[in-house]
């Protein structure tokens, strides 16, 4: 396997020749995916296509039966347990908003700032400046300065969901992985979202599985079509969308 | 340490240092100074009985530490106050030397009784007061040390902990019960003498142990604040609400669990040890699997997750079951504990304090809101009348 051929493509994340069965069921199959630094990707696909099982395989929550996934070109992902690869820098937001419920906006973003994580650090941990800076741009970004005192579990659905990207943005990383961001949003909340995901993109790679069509052709970026476990189409929105064998498992005729 | 001292005592955590403070002051002074007989004076049976409530409710300290913050529900954690109520027995049964029934000068009685040639390497040391007092911290920490790096890092969780620390404290209570293990088989250890020097059975002695049980508990609930009202507490919370989510965050969540199971461990232990020298015995039934449980159902009563109320509810329970089982009542006292947890269960799902706390929290939110009005209210006064100057 020779390293110096990735670093030459500069791929961020590189999947290949992917495997992972459940008893018997391929949840993956041989699936190949690259994604470049800055790029923004959208994943599509029916139920059961694998595209949470692939985010379950990038952040080790999963590990594969076979095949190579690299990050950064050098990293490799299988090896690693969720803490490590989430300190290498890369974040996850789930399907279900996750928030911590009983913990204020503003403690739930702290908590998620990519500062000393280890037991020691955080016993003798002491505000910053910094931090709270970092935390006030957080809460600006993702419309909640407002509601910083207020507990996460007390928030709208929509606003967990914002909240939740925006422990992603204070985790700082390289790569976000974002699942259904828009689920059960309103339809200006979804405006609103493609919005902050394209800002969040000028200065961070961005993986979204989203099933919501109209959002994919809002937010304007290489699509990628997931079926059975692997990749069925890639392309720009129409184009993915024009694809027979698309229309036949996914968008119906 | 200034800032960690006022970050962990706002108004209640205040009260309650003074409180306990007060009461490990004054029950010793009235017990030692009054004359016997004045209605003002405790009697020396109740300070020994406060001092057990003392020591309990740091056990319950230690168990809503982990429970009502990290939400490991341990229903072994009274293997580590037993653990660490042996270390102090074994100190107390080598001070009694040679003033044993068999007058053995190295050997405690139960030894000689069972033809020990000579002294368990194990006993060595604990003729050293220093000795003991490091063991009972290090054994009940050790022990949970290493439960807890192979529980936690396989990722075992819920039930399935509370199901292996029940195992846990059954299968110490098997131990302990043989005689050739070394701790006085069924009979544990007893007939201590003194302590330190000072006759264990004296008054001035158990006021003694009261005022340090107090102190204890001071302690432990200090430690257990200054760890709640950290950064590491806010992760104790998030773990306990959503532990995937915290690891991947990037924290390492089986080294916080194993961190705050050792602490805990260890305050269990220092109870054990303040509660051995004033009951005055320690046997293999305090590591039954049935006073884990009860000492959960006290965090329950009292409020998980409030630490105030673990201690309230261990000394409110365990006051109920003084009082129930030396009366009429005492073959009913096991289905009125029962009872006890299912109604606070379904009644007050977050047991007394919880519950004070849920009701106080409106009526403060209504109490700012009315002062933040007046201010504004002040402020407009205060225009509309420079307004009218004008």
């Amino acid at each position: 396997m020779n390293v110096m051929d990735i670093r030459a493509t500069s791929a961020l994340l590189y999947l290949d020749g992917v495997h992972v069965s459940f008893d018997g069921f391929h949840a993956i199959n041989n699936l190949s995916l690259t994604l470049a630094p800055g790029e923004m990707r959208a994943i599509i696909g029916p139920n059961g296509a694998g595209k949470t099982t692939m985010m379950d395989i990038i952040t080790g929550k999963t590990k594969p039966d076979e095949g190579e996934v690299l990050f950064d070109g050098v990293t490799d992902l299988t090896r690693l347990d969720e803490t490590s690869i989430a300190e290498l820098g890369i974040g996850r937001k789930f399907q279900k908003p996750t928030v911590f419920e009983s913990h204020t906006v503003e403690d739930n973003l702290l908590l998620a700032l990519n500062v000393d994580h280890s037991v020691k650090g955080t016993l003798f941990w002491r505000k910053s400046r910094n931090e709270t800076e970092r935390i006030e741009r957080v809460l600006d970004t993702i419309r909640l300065t407002s509601a910083r005192r207020r507990l996460a579990g007390n928030l709208s659905h929509g606003q967990k969901q914002w909240l939740e990207i925006g422990m992603l943005l204070a985790q700082d990383p390289k790569l976000l992985l974002v699942d259904e961001p828009v689920a059960g949003m309103t339809d200006v909340e979804t405006q609103q979202t493609a919005e902050l995901l394209k800002q969040i993109n000028q200065d961070k790679t961005v993986m979204v599985v989203e099933h919501d069509m109209a959002f994919v052709r809002e937010l304007g970026v290489k699509v990628t079509c997931l079926h059975e476990g692997s990749v069925l189409a890639e392309g720009t929105i129409d184009q993915v969308s024009s694809n027979e064998r698309v229309i036949e498992v996914y968008l119906g005729r | 340490m200034a800032h960690v001292l006022t970050r962990s005592l706002d108004r209640s955590a205040t009260v309650f240092v003074f409180v306990v403070a007060a009461l490990g002051v004054l029950i010793p002074l009235s017990n030692l100074l009054l004359p016997a007989g004045s209605p003002l004076q405790v009697p020396t049976y109740l300070v020994a009985l406060f001092g057990k409530y003392a020591c309990y409710a740091i056990l319950a300290l230690a168990i809503d530490l982990i429970w009502g913050y990290c939400g490991i529900l341990s229903l072994g954690h009274g293997a580590f106050f037993a653990l660490g109520g042996y270390a102090m027995g074994m100190y107390l049964m080598r001070q009694i030397g040679s003033r044993g029934v068999y007058g053995n000068p190295i050997l405690p009685d139960f030894m000689v009784f069972l033809n020990y040639p000579k002294l368990p390497w194990y006993w060595n040391g604990f003729d050293m007061f220093w000795f003991a007092a490091l063991m009972v911290i290090l054994a009940p920490g050790l022990l949970a040390f290493c439960f807890g790096w192979l529980a936690f890092r396989s990722r075992v969780t819920g039930v399935y902990l509370s199901i292996i620390t029940q195992a846990m404290t059954y299968a110490l209570l098997l131990g302990f019960f043989r005689n050739d293990f070394g701790f006085g088989g069924n009979n544990g250890l007893t007939d201590f003498k003194d302590i330190l020097g000072f006759n264990v059975q004296a008054d001035g002695t158990r006021a003694a142990l009261f005022a340090l049980s107090c102190l204890g508990l001071i302690t432990g609930f200090l430690i257990c604040r200054a760890v709640v009202t950290s950064k590491l507490g806010k992760v104790l919370i998030a773990v306990r609400d959503a532990e995937s989510r915290t690891r991947f965050l990037g924290y390492r969540v089986e080294s916080y669990k194993l961190f705050v199971f050792t602490l805990s461990a260890c305050m269990a232990g220092v109870a054990g040890a303040l509660y051995v020298p004033q009951v005055g015995i320690i046997n293999p039934s305090e590591f039954a699997p049935g006073n884990s449980i009860e000492a959960v159902i006290w965090v329950a009563v009292g409020g998980r997750g409030t630490l105030i109320g673990a201690a309230l509810g261990a000394v409110l329970v365990n006051y109920a079951k003084t009082f129930f089982t030396s009366g009429s009542l005492a073959p009913y006292w096991l289905f009125m504990l029962g009872a006890m947890f299912i109604l606070v269960t379904l009644l007050l799902p977050k047991g007394i304090i919880g519950t004070l706390n849920a009701w106080w929290e409106p009526w403060k939110a209504q109490r700012l809101t009315v002062a933040a009005n007046v201010i504004s209210a002040a402020r407009e006064d205060g225009i509309s009348e420079s307004g009218m100057a004008e």
